[in-house]
């Protein structure tokens, strides 16, 4: 066991179990895959922070790739945006940190103090990823605190768009809560006073009827002027609209049986309804809250603001001052060091830049630049530093234009519900039979009972259980499809779903894996000389060769000694006495032809060629059983960002040529959709990047597909985790049969419906029956559409 | 009976300062976040001598 376990802190980083290099960097005998992390350990345990591993095996995060610059956040405006609040003393700030992941995170940060005296306070919200730090403003600037976290390697996020959310948190659930919580608190009450009634009072306790008659109105009070307020004003508010919504039979079910429990309580003449009321206000707020169900660490909303920086290094003549983005004009000469991301279109005026576009098109392989090229916004810098001169302002840069479009104005269009469309007839239904009640037993003479049928029908009819089947078998179904890395923006999303009869794909990053190139080798290669391979490219950061390294797939074994690198050209070195070299023909001195897809490696070892390593582009697993399952009763099209390259070996997965499009540009990728939605087609767009934003927020529903939920995706409908892509159809029958399970439990609530309409339509609806009825069609309605959506996804290979 | 008004007062009573007290936590933000706290409890204060016992612990195993 010890043996065991030693072994395997040996051959990972201490702190962030990566891989080790050949040679690690060690302190106190312990093992570290770079500077970055070996400075973190350093860091914590001259502080006395050493529990930091404790809790937990590795809890760090590699801290290879990291090289940020805070000198924006020494501008006032910029810090005062940031904080939640601030006096002469003391601020507090909230930021959001996406590295935190375990319990590690949580103790870590919130023993900060230990490192820096002048922070008073940290806590952690963990689910949503967010820690709230007080600190002395006098003896710690906002720009050292945040560097203090990036060089413990947990580096907030700060964006333009989170300063903008923040400022609108919500505070609705709180409101929600508590008004469930009085609508609780009185049904509970008003069934305790009700009960007496029911099982009957002696004549000894009859003088307790009015007491406990009075009580019930009092309770009755809070529950329909403070928790059921929504209902009237929702009502009211569709009413003028001239929208006849579930809110409308409700909101009279409400009034109507408060008025009649005032009537009977007051005139002495009965119970009134109010048990039925409070039950009601109680069960509906319940759903509704299940309605609200929300993601706190994912965000459906993100635009380009949330990924472009703050700030940018700006240069006069010879001095460096950080600009407030917005403040960026064409013409100024901007800064860009290595990880930092271009925010508007700029030519390139010194430097060598390489830049990472993965989050724009998805593409993970670097772009080089040379000199007076325009580079488009968007893009990460990789190498050093350059400096870039800008030529369009940062909301009309290529990218960023596309949220001018109209489709970014305004919500999208609601989706229409099956409960939307269903309450309008079920509300005109429920008047005529009032109505008609009534008017029978006018035309027999007979008005109180008139009355009473009248607004009997309006009580029993009150679709508390037709209400409820749409929250609870869109949340349940919302709950199953979390548990299988599908993240739905809210509830409606699954109806929508279930509507899609168009399908359309990005290719870079969404059909393709991002992290998984595949590599064939031509010629012949023995196993030892692969071996050799991997551990010369071992040493390369080039894409390329990492990217090998990942497939070739097999530990350290020998040490490369004279290794030499030619940036993006090649690699050679000595590995266990004989002589490697790896890379482009040109480097080798070949004179051949390179393959018509993918980048190749060459290899020549003890100056004799044994032929290339050719990369091609994997795509996701299951991609072609999706598309076998899909096309069966959909349309599929492809929209690629990237030159034609692909077609040839696309053709199989979308047989009709016409529906595959190449070069497209982001806004034409919008208008696509625009097209087909205007031939009547319900469509659902698959993207990733940026550049599919503006497709994404024209399409019905759009889905951004991601390999790490916790990274930047644009704004969505729904977020689905790379690994979960095989599912789709699964998640699509899913929503189906879940529209089915809200027919069913409709017709179940309806024959509820019909039995008490029986009583009240001849005026002899007693409270009881209300009472018994009421909870009754709930429960059974809670039950099925629970039962039923789990049955379903049983069947669906979704639990 | 007539104790019976007294009973049902103080009955009542009792459940609205329990309704006030959900209201007081809910309102300080107690609410907000039901996962770090639990997690929170558990770690030890002193943070000195404290890596050996648990190093040592885990070697028990």
């Amino acid at each position: 066991m010890i043996i065991e376990k030693n072994i395997a802190q040996e051959t990972q980083c201490y702190h962030c179990g990566d891989d080790l290099p050949n040679t690690p960097y060690m302190v106190d005998s312990k093992s570290f895959c770079c500077l970055g992390c070996k400075g973190v350990y350093q860091l914590l345990s001259n502080h006395n922070l050493g529990n930091y591993y404790a809790y937990n095996d590795v809890p760090g995060q590699t801290q290879k790739n990291k090289a940020s610059h805070f000198e924006y956040l020494d501008e006032a405006a910029i810090a005062a945006n940031l904080v939640d609040y601030t006096d002469e003393k003391v601020s507090v700030i909230t930021l959001y940190i996406p590295a935190i992941h375990c319990s590690s995170c949580i103790w870590l940060l919130e023993h900060l103090h230990q490192i820096n005296p002048a922070v008073i306070q940290s806590r952690i919200d963990f689910l949503k990823k967010q820690v709230v730090i007080t600190f002395k403003n006098q003896e710690l600037s906002l720009r050292k605190l945040i560097e203090i976290l990036a060089s413990i390697g947990y580096e907030p996020l700060i964006s333009l768009q989170d300063v903008v959310k923040k400022q609108k948190s919500d505070h609705s659930e709180g409101h929600l809560i508590r008004k469930i919580a009085v609508a609780g608190f009185c049904f509970g009450n008003v069934m305790l006073l009700s009960f007496p009634d029911y099982f009957g009072l002696s004549a000894l306790e009859q003088e307790f009827r009015t007491f406990f008659g009075w009580l019930n109105l009092a309770f009755a009070l809070p529950v329909v002027f403070y928790s059921g307020r929504d209902y009237f004003i929702s009502a009211w508010n569709n009413l003028k609209n001239g929208i006849l919504n579930l809110d409308f039979p409700l909101a009279l079910g409400i009034a109507v049986m408060f008025i009649r429990s005032i009537v009977e309580i007051v005139g002495n003449t009965g119970a009134g309804f109010v048990d039925t009321l409070c039950g009601l206000v109680f069960f509906l707020l319940i759903g509704k809250w299940m309605q609200q169900h929300t993601y706190h660490h994912l965000s459906f909303e993100r635009d380009y603001r949330s990924y472009f920086p703050v700030a940018v290094t700006l240069i006069e003549g010879e001095k460096e001052r950080p600009l407030p983005l917005n403040e960026l004009k064409v013409g100024n000469r901007i800064l860009i060091r290595s990880n930092e991301i271009i925010p508007a279109d700029a030519i390139l005026l010194k430097g060598e830049a390489e830049m990472d576009f993965s989050f724009v098109t998805g593409e993970s392989l670097p772009v080089k630049k040379v000199l007076g090229e325009v580079v488009y916004a968007g893009g990460r810098q990789l190498k050093g530093a350059i400096e870039l001169e800008v030529v369009k302002p940062v909301s009309q840069s290529y990218l960023t234009q596309l949220w001018n479009n109209e489709a970014f104005f305004g919500d999208k269009t609601m989706i229409r519900t099956f409960a939307d469309r269903a309450s309008k007839y079920f509300s005109i239904v429920l008047l005529s039979i009032a109505m008609g009640a009534a008017a029978y037993w006018m035309l027999h003479d007979d008005p109180s009972k008139a009355v009473a049928s009248f607004t009997a029908v309006l009580i029993i009819a009150c679709p508390c259980a037709l209400a409820l089947s749409s929250p609870f078998t869109l949340s349940a179904v919302l709950s199953i499809f979390d548990k299988n890395k599908f993240y739905l923006k809210n509830t409606a999303v699954v109806e929508e779903l279930a509507r899609i009869n168009t399908f359309v794909f990005d290719k870079t990053g969404t059909i393709t894996n991002p992290e998984n190139t595949g590599f064939t080798f031509e010629g012949h290669i023995t196993a030892e000389e692969k071996q050799w391979v991997n551990d010369l490219a071992r040493n390369s950061g080039h894409p390329l060769s990492r990217e090998l390294v990942k497939w070739l797939n097999r530990p350290a074994k020998y040490t490369a000694v004279k290794y030499m690198e030619k940036v993006g050209r090649g690699i050679s070195g000595m590995i266990n006495g004989n002589e490697l070299k790896l890379g482009s023909a040109s480097f080798l001195g070949l004179k051949m032809k390179s393959p018509t897809q993918g980048a190749a490696v060459h290899i020549i070892i003890n100056n004799r060629y044994l032929g290339f390593f050719c990369s091609k582009q994997q795509w996701r697993s299951g991609f072609k059983d999706l598309i076998f399952k899909l096309g069966k009763d959909a349309d599929l099209h492809l929209l690629s960002g990237d030159q034609d390259q692909d077609k040839q070996t696309l053709i199989p997965f979308f047989p009709r040529a016409q529906q595959m499009h190449f070069a497209q540009s982001p806004q034409n990728k919008l208008d696509y959709i625009h097209n087909l939605q205007q031939s009547g087609r319900k469509v659902l767009m698959f993207g990733d990047g940026l550049n599919d934003a503006g497709a994404l927020k024209q399409s019905d529903l759009g889905i951004a597909v991601t390999d790490n939920i916790n990274n930047f995706s644009p704004g969505c409908d729904a977020i689905l985790d790379g690994a979960s892509f095989q599912k789709i159809p699964m998640f699509i029958k899913q929503a189906k049969d879940a529209v089915k399970v809200i027919h069913i439990s409709f017709g179940i609530s309806l024959t509820y419906n019909a039995i008490g309409l029986y009583f009240a339509v001849q005026g002899m609806l007693s409270p009881l029956i209300a009472a018994v009825l009421m909870p009754i069609s709930t429960i059974t309605i809670i039950l099925f559409t629970s039962i039923a959506v789990r049955l379903y996804a049983k069947k669906n290979q979704l639990l | 009976m007539n104790i019976l008004y007294l009973l049902i007062g103080f009955s009542i009573l009792l459940a609205l300062i329990f309704l006030a007290a959900f209201f007081w936590a809910s309102k300080s933000g107690q609410n907000d976040d039901t996962y770090t706290p639990a997690v929170r409890m558990l770690f030890d204060d002193e943070v000195q001598e404290k890596i050996e016992d648990i190093k040592s612990d885990e070697d028990h195993v």
